[in-house]
């Protein structure tokens, strides 16, 4: 019996999974092989999906991306014992994509069936949750603040440190909630881990409510993600059968359950306070602070709201030590990120690794250049409220810090790479577009300020009063930047704004364009 | 693609009812009349008002403030294509307006013969294999004008 493995990640049924695995599933039974079809999450090189991994004496050998026209090929190549053919990869941990990456999050995803909870546990799963429930809720939110890990989300605030205030907060109850509304154009992490690694996800939250002392979790997936919400739902199910979640969680005297909820195309409900207003029925209207949902959250109690990947390094955190993980990273970002390398870029995917790359390292080295060939013009570093970086700022390394010194984020970590045919003026029209679009209407400057911001920038584009139009485009976007409540209205102006300063010359027309 | 049933206030109730017992049930309630009849009608706000004890101006704030819920039955396919930046980068603005004008709709129009409805979305998460795309709720990705057209035609069973 050969053990096969093929993603069923929704990046790779988009390219045809479900179709590969079937017909290898057939082709074996016509050649009388005896295989056994394991689904797995992806390893996240999606230039390479759909991949497909047979398990040998040497180790498990990766092919791809293969197309079902490949199959009856590979079949007579041997593949089944890792003979040779053009998409043959090798191991797929030794491929140059893999080879550089620190995958602590994302280590199992990819590699074991999600929904397995023997897969789970046989590599190093609820490890970090036993430690958590041994050492205590004190002695937890003390490791996990002295890693150093700053919430994933894109605000990057110290994520011990909310856990603590949590924790301090008088109450009758308290909430996990986990922010699954990944909007962010090119970013696909918490998507990946959701469906490749599921438990992860349940261990990060439960070992959270353990130090919090919250009995209740939910998670906010966005209606775009219904593949993920299937997974996890199942995960949820066989967690709660095995006593992973409920009561007496793994023996011990806590109590937890999560629940899962869908989100319903808004933006803006990745926001904290605007998630918590959905989860509790209402408009995704953004609250002002303070009160912060850690005093005053989740129907006015203190809550807890983390991004998944923050939850998702918990368990890593407390099974391995503060200090592994703060082993990794420069200055204050500290850890691993899933940088997401998308757009049109020739080797796009998920790349876990230690803060610290340089852009130009990140695009050029891992990401291979753009897919069409053609020159890479501009990067969007953390998704649609992001600076767009020119290839002048290629050396900016990729830490929290120092792309806040030159006027970007790093956000959630997704980097959308264009190449020389992009039109910046309508990349910064779309920026106000959708600020336009997603608003939520609360504060004035986002609402209007965005819908203004449209107008000035076709006006920019037609030609009409070039100069003067600029000044009030920067004028407007400081005042969004200052006067909105939230990212929304306040970081739209940075697409804008670095599209404006760097690429200039798109932003006159034709004629002016020498001035 | 399922056929929605069409309006039924007994089996509307029924569904609210059942979410009743649930912390925060609008969203929950919304998704689940949306699923049965396919789309969220005016009927529905006073049903859920008094259920919830909220107003029906409340109940169609919620409604009308998420892009989900739709007014009006969809075609018997949805199309929802992204115009994230990322397949932007790819070309998908014009792959959707080559599309639009090829079926002679706008964004969120249905096709004259009821058969497709394109709707506009923010990120699939498919954002390393653009332009991407959910055809009654399944991926397709990479495409171009054939293989998008090719998918309708599939999905149409032309």
């Amino acid at each position: 019996m050969t053990r096969i493995f093929i993603p069923k990640d929704i990046a790779a049924l988009a390219v045809g999974a479900n179709k590969v695995a079937a017909r290898i599933e057939a082709e074996a039974q016509a050649r009388r092989l005896s295989v056994e079809i394991i689904r797995t999450g992806s390893r996240g090189a999606y230039f390479l999906e759909p991949l497909v991994e047979v398990e040998t004496a040497e180790g498990r050998i990766g092919y791809g991306p293969v197309a079902v026209s490949d199959i009856g090929g590979l079949f007579d190549a041997g593949f089944i014992d890792g003979g040779a053919h053009a998409s043959r990869i090798g191991k797929p941990e030794e491929h140059p994509f893999f080879a550089r990456q620190n995958r602590l999050t994302f280590a199992r995803c990819g590699i074991i069936d999600p929904v397995s909870l023997s897969d789970y546990a046989a590599h190093g799963g609820w490890r970090g949750l036993l430690r958590a429930i041994e050492i205590g809720p004190a002695a937890t939110i003390a490791e996990v603040t002295k890693s150093g890990l700053r919430g994933r989300g894109g605000a990057g605030f110290p994520t011990g440190i909310k856990w603590k205030t949590v924790a301090d907060a008088p109450a009758d109850r308290r909430y996990v909630v986990c922010n699954f509304d990944e909007g962010d154009s090119g970013t696909f992490a918490d998507r990946m881990i959701v469906e490749g690694d599921p438990f992860a996800l349940i261990e990060g939250m439960t070992i959270c409510a353990v130090a919090i002392g919250a009995t209740k979790g939910y998670v906010y997936c966005r209606s775009e993600y219904p593949h993920a919400a299937k997974t996890f739902s199942q995960a949820l199910v066989l967690a709660r059968e095995a006593g992973c979640l409920g009561s007496n969680i793994k023996g011990s005297e806590h109590t937890f359950d999560i629940e899962i909820r869908m989100g319903a195309g808004a933006y803006v409900c990745g926001e904290e306070t605007a998630l918590l207003e959905s989860l509790e029925g209402k408009r995704g209207i953004v609250r002002a602070k303070p009160p912060l949902p850690a005093h005053k959250g989740l129907f006015q109690r203190p809550t807890v709201v983390n991004n998944v990947l923050s939850l998702v390094a918990a368990p890593t955190i407390l099974d391995r030590g503060a200090e592994f993980y703060a082993s990794f990273g420069v200055g204050r970002s500290r850890g691993t990120m899933p940088l997401q390398i998308a757009g049109n870029v020739r080797y796009g995917g998920l790349f876990e690794t230690a803060f610290g790359l340089t852009l130009g390292e990140i695009v050029e080295e891992i990401g291979g250049g753009s897919a069409s060939g053609r020159p890479v013009r501009a990067v969007q570093c953390g998704g649609p409220l992001g600076a767009y970086f020119p290839r002048a700022l290629f050396d900016t390394p990729f830490d929290y810090e120092a792309f806040a010194a030159r006027d970007g984020l790093i956000g959630h970590g997704g980097l959308v790479i264009f190449d020389d045919t992009v039109d910046m003026a309508r990349m910064a029209r779309f920026a106000m577009e959708f600020c336009a679009v997603e608003s939520c209407g609360k504060c004035t400057p986002c609402r209007i300020g965005s819908t203004r911001g449209v107008e000035v920038v076709d006006r920019v584009i037609s030609g009409v009063k070039t100069t003067e139009n600029i000044a009030l485009l920067e004028d407007l976007c400081q005042t969004m930047k200052f006067g909105s409540l939230c990212a929304l209205g306040g970081f739209a102006p940075y697409p804008v704004l670095s599209a404006l300063h760097h690429f200039r010359e798109d932003f006159a027309p034709p004629a002016l364009a020498a001035e | 693609m399922l056929e929605a049933s069409s309006w039924n206030v007994d089996r509307a109730q029924e569904i609210v009812n059942k979410h009743l017992g649930l912390e925060g049930p609008m969203l929950p309630i919304l998704h689940a009349l949306q699923e049965e009849f396919g789309y969220v009608g005016a009927e529905a706000a006073p049903l859920i008002a008094q259920a919830l004890n909220l107003s029906r101006a409340e109940v169609h704030g919620v409604i009308t403030f998420y892009h989900d819920f739709r007014h009006e039955l969809a075609g018997r396919h949805i199309l929802k294509l992204c115009r994230g930046e990322a397949c932007q980068s790819m070309g998908s603005e014009e792959l959707a307006r080559d599309l639009l004008v090829k079926l002679g709709i706008d964004w969120h129009g249905r096709t004259q013969d009821g058969e497709l409805t394109v709707e506009p979305v923010y990120c699939l998460g498919l954002c390393a294999s653009s332009p991407s795309a959910l055809l009654d709720g399944e991926p397709i990705a990479r495409l171009d004008a054939a293989t998008l057209a090719e998918a309708i035609d599939e999905a149409r069973g032309l």
